[in-house]
């Protein structure tokens, strides 16, 4: 068959009965100019190469499932696919914007981590041992009372019951407690802030 | 200016070779079969 005098309609033809040549021929016809449009609204070679293949597949699937309409030219309409899919990926790209850090500002600066790096981790064992050491030091009542309420999660009503206190009582008692506690904090010069 | 618009595009970048044998093998195992109403898509590996 000879590629350059057979017209893409014939070629579009014969593809649609089933002469996977024709398609060959096509592709390898148009690539380029196909591939250049696209190249030169995206400027990068994987985009491009992205939306290339995107096109040729709508191509494929449109031809197959009988839809194309043989009124238009066979490259006027692949390129207005290309066109539509180029605008599709920027639509893509505004929504999902792109940041670069600058030397000004770096978005990792705002941009918290869910999980706790190495560092952090230890900072927060540090923190916690910390707090364990000043609960220590509270008078036993105050720290029964705060140890039931703040690691037991205990109502103040189950730890009157508990400790056999009034309930105004075990409040007096917690309010003490932190207290005492801010008072070894500000004087050990204790930091508990991650 | 008509230089300038006749002139050809120096660009002459090509897609991939595998991306085209990606789509001649695509054309080769699909098949449209259609079926009363309904439309079916098969893959033909």
């Amino acid at each position: 068959m000879d590629k350059l005098k057979v017209l893409d309609s014939s070629l579009v033809s014969n593809y649609l009965n089933g002469d996977e040549k024709c398609f060959e021929i096509l592709i390898t016809r148009h690539k380029q100019r196909v591939y250049n449009f696209i190249f030169s609204k995206v400027l990068n070679k994987d985009i491009a190469e992205d939306v290339f293949q995107d096109t040729f597949i709508k191509v494929i699937n449109t031809l197959k499932r009988g839809k194309y309409n043989e009124e238009g030219k066979f490259l006027p309409w692949v390129m207005r696919i290309a066109h539509n899919l180029v605008i599709d990926h920027f639509r893509k790209c505004n929504r999902m914007p792109k940041f670069k850090n600058t030397d000004e500002f770096d978005i990792f600066s705002v941009l918290g981590d869910g999980e706790l790096n190495a560092e952090k981790q230890l900072i927060k064992e540090q923190i916690l041992s910390d707090v364990r050491r000043v609960i220590d030091e509270l008078p036993d009542d105050q720290k029964e009372v705060l140890i039931m309420r703040m690691y037991k999660d205990m109502s103040f009503k189950e730890i009157s019951e508990c400790t056999g206190v009034s309930i105004n009582t075990a409040l007096g008692r917690m309010r003490y407690a932190l207290i005492n506690m801010r008072k070894l904090i500000e004087k050990n010069n204790i930091i508990l802030v991650n | 200016m008509m230089k300038l618009y006749t002139e050809k595009s120096s660009f002459k970048e090509q897609p991939k070779q595998e991306t085209i044998q990606f789509l001649l093998n695509y054309s080769k195992a699909l098949r449209i079969v259609k079926a009363k109403s309904k439309t079916f898509e098969l893959h033909l590996n």
